[in-house]
């Protein structure tokens, strides 16, 4: 049976947009980001667009929009965390003296040992791992608020990081860490067209098997058609941004040099795409599993369900305070895989590393739609708002604005932003 | 109201075997202030005992530390004749004792299958949370509770109070409670949607369990329950049989804090009242 056959279903006509059953915030989102680029296209009379431009837009993000996936679990759960781009420089400090000093000297490794990336990241994201998991046992077993403890976490890694590298700048990193960078590790066309094709199978896949489910249930489905237009639209859109970031192509002068260094002459007229940069594709991963975490695990409805009404959660057995460690370490790690991509980006560590990312971080998720009385907030949408962010940014700079315009019109975007969110909301019933 | 509904199909209960529940001589404090001062009551299978007292007289306390949302700070609980260890809301559970909440205890932002499974969800082989599967068996329960109950993928903070009611009933049914605690069940409710939980109660009622029922309302009191325990100022006046005491016994146990033919009981209390 489904509602549609029954006497008691709603007899209003389903129109055209309704049986897609779209999320029309997430569409919502799309389309500011949509007529923003397009803007900028125009305006920088179409440099915005371009495959350099939108690669260089993609790696600038990825630090950022790693940290906010994470960040909303903190903002669900009724916190906040200050403390993230301090973390990040206490992870990259820890890392860099971990390949720099630790593995070649004291392990006698030499340089860019193929055990040496491994190792750095490791510590990296045990070293993010405990002191998240510090802050959460002292906001959910001390009962310091969230705002606190991150706003000293905020002082206290930025210079704990200071102390490890003694204020020095460390580098240049390994050059197998270096790989995280964004410019320095891409896969190529045809490993791009690889992951573009397997992300097409996994998505479809996931449509398909999330019908069936429904099927099996007897719960009502959508139309085939619309599925398929759906499915269509994804398949379009991922093998786009693959096409695009294929044609951005390396430099002939590099190239050159790549086949020197293998000892090759290089093909007369070859040419090659940059491709996916592997950090594009580590935060495609992490939002993912961060995805599947929010909605799919027990973990993930309870963080969602303590946002909701803390004490229903404790009334239903979910232990808040272990709740609150576990969503604190989460942040930590995503500080510390967030410190790899920014550190190998920049080839070296340096004490300025991710300053003001917290506000950025905290933007981003607002942006994406997470409330911050709790409770509410995508995955997706965090990633959307540090892309509509970094795009604001790094438009305005292309088309010449001055930087403190810059920063006074992203302010004034993200106060936008929530408003247009709140009153959203209101219009369908949706309060918070 | 439903005070007037006949009392055809209210069985005597059988008292001579073991208690479902015992608490015994059950103590809370909170700073110096005797929330809960020695208290004892039982409760037997197929019965509804009333928990009666103003604001703060210690009834909501007294059902927390049986549905282990308190820790106790003396006295025993027994179930079924054993001794139970009752210290979190899990382990009160296993021992199939269920609340339902004043304030219902809903997570506003999920929908009713999500709330109905908190805390217990159903996984697939792989250990993920298992929606659909959940969303079916809420259905079934619905279909039982509250047939007209449609919206299944709404947060239920877009429901009815009757609505969000149903839910947190659902979730002490379908989980086979043996002995339910309601904390006002119908304090939000309107008149139909309260003559739906008398009607639940009455029918859990038949199936055996046992019931602690919180509430203000002496009709109601008198219409759903078999024995009513009236708390004051933490202490416990009385337990009587609510077919064998009147309505102004009842107030002036809850105002006066004397039980029936006492000096200074009822009926002195509400005469001074009128004159």
């Amino acid at each position: 049976m489904t509602d549609a056959a029954s006497p008691q279903a709603p007899t209003r006509q389903r129109s055209f947009f309704d049986q897609f059953e779209l999320d029309t915030r997430l569409l919502g989102m799309i389309g500011a980001f949509a007529i923003l680029a397009l803007t900028f296209h125009f305006v920088t009379e179409g440099r915005f667009l371009t495959p350099r431009n939108v690669f260089n837009l993609t790696i600038q993000t990825v630090s950022v929009a790693l940290m906010a996936t994470g960040m909303v679990f903190v903002i669900v759960l009724r916190h906040i965390d200050l403390s993230v781009g301090s973390l990040l420089a206490t992870c990259s400090a820890m890392m860099a003296m971990t390949q720099t000093v630790v593995t070649p000297e004291w392990l006698g490794l030499g340089l860019n040992h193929p055990a040496t990336a491994p190792i750095a990241i490791a510590v990296g994201i045990l070293t993010g791992a405990v002191i998240g998991a510090f802050h959460g046992w002292l906001v959910g077993y001390l009962g310091i608020p969230a705002f606190i403890v991150t706003l000293g976490g905020l002082l206290v890694w930025r210079n704990v990081a200071w102390y490890l590298t003694r204020g020095q700048t460390i580098g240049p990193l390994d050059e197998n860490f270096q790989l995280f960078g964004g410019i320095n590790g891409t896969l190529g066309e045809t490993w791009s067209w690889v992951v573009g094709g397997l992300a097409v199978a996994a998505a479809l896949w996931a449509l398909w098997n999330s019908r069936r489910n429904k099927v099996r249930h007897d719960f009502p489905v959508k139309p085939l058609w619309a599925e398929a237009v759906i499915a269509a639209v994804i398949a379009v859109a991922i093998l786009g941004f693959v096409w695009l970031l294929n044609s951005y192509e390396i430099p002939q002068a590099r190239l050159e040099r790549m086949f020197e260094d293998r000892g090759e002459a290089m093909p007369e007229g070859f040419t090659q795409g940059y491709g996916l940069p592997i950090s594009v594709v580590l935060l495609i991963l992490v939002a993912i599993v961060m995805t599947v975490v929010a909605q799919r695990t027990r973990l993930g409805r309870y963080i969602f369900a303590a946002g909701g009404n803390p004490e229903a959660a404790q009334l239903a057995g979910i232990d808040t305070r272990m709740l609150t460690v576990k969503v604190f370490a989460i942040m930590g790690v995503l500080c510390a895989i967030s410190a790899v991509v920014a550190s190998s980006r920049l080839t070296f560590h340096s004490n300025d590393i991710g300053t003001l990312d917290e506000l950025r971080v905290i933007a981003a998720a607002v942006i994406g739609g997470t409330a911050l009385s709790g409770g509410i907030g995508t995955i997706y949408g965090a990633i959307l708002g540090a892309l509509i962010m970094q795009s604001l940014q790094s438009g305005m700079a292309m088309v010449g604005v001055d930087a403190p315009l810059q920063n006074i019109v992203v302010g004034a975007v993200l106060v936008l932003a929530v408003l247009i969110d709140i009153i959203y909301r209101r219009r369908t019933g949706d309060r918070t | 109201m439903s005070n007037d509904r006949p009392d055809i199909d209210r069985p005597d209960i059988d008292r001579t075997g073991t208690p479902l529940i015992e608490l015994r001589d059950m103590q809370k404090s909170f700073g110096g202030i005797h929330a809960v001062d020695h208290v004892s009551i039982d409760l037997y299978p197929g019965e509804v005992v009333g928990v009666l007292g103003h604001n703060g007289a210690g009834k909501s306390v007294l059902m927390k530390m049986l549905s282990g949302a308190l820790p106790r700070d003396g006295g025993e609980i027994y179930v079924k004749g054993e001794r139970a260890v009752i210290n979190n809301p899990r382990d009160a559970r296993r021992y199939r004792i269920e609340t339902i909440y004043q304030y219902l205890a809903l997570a506003d932002n999920l929908d009713a299958a999500a709330n109905l499974f908190l805390g217990r969800e159903l996984v697939t082989p792989t250990g993920l949370v298992d929606d659909a599967r959940m969303e079916a068996e809420t259905r079934k329960i619905m279909s039982r509770l509250n047939p007209n109950f449609r919206r299944y993928s709404a947060p239920v903070k877009a429901l009815s109070g009757g609505q969000r009611q149903s839910v947190a009933i659902a979730r002490a049914v379908y989980f086979n409670a043996e002995i339910l605690i309601m904390d006002e069940p119908t304090a939000a409710l309107g008149v139909e949607e309260t003559r739906m939980v008398a009607e639940l109660i009455d029918e859990l009622k038949r199936q055996g369990l046992g019931i602690f029922l919180i509430d203000h309302d002496i009709h109601q009191v008198k219409a759903l329950c078999d024995r009513a325990s009236v708390m004051k100022n933490g202490r416990l006046v009385g337990t009587v049989d609510v077919h064998e005491a009147s309505e102004d016994d009842l107030l002036g146990m809850i105002i006066a804090g004397k039980k029936p033919g006492e000096p200074g009981g009822a009926e002195e209390v509400l005469g001074a009242a009128v004159h």
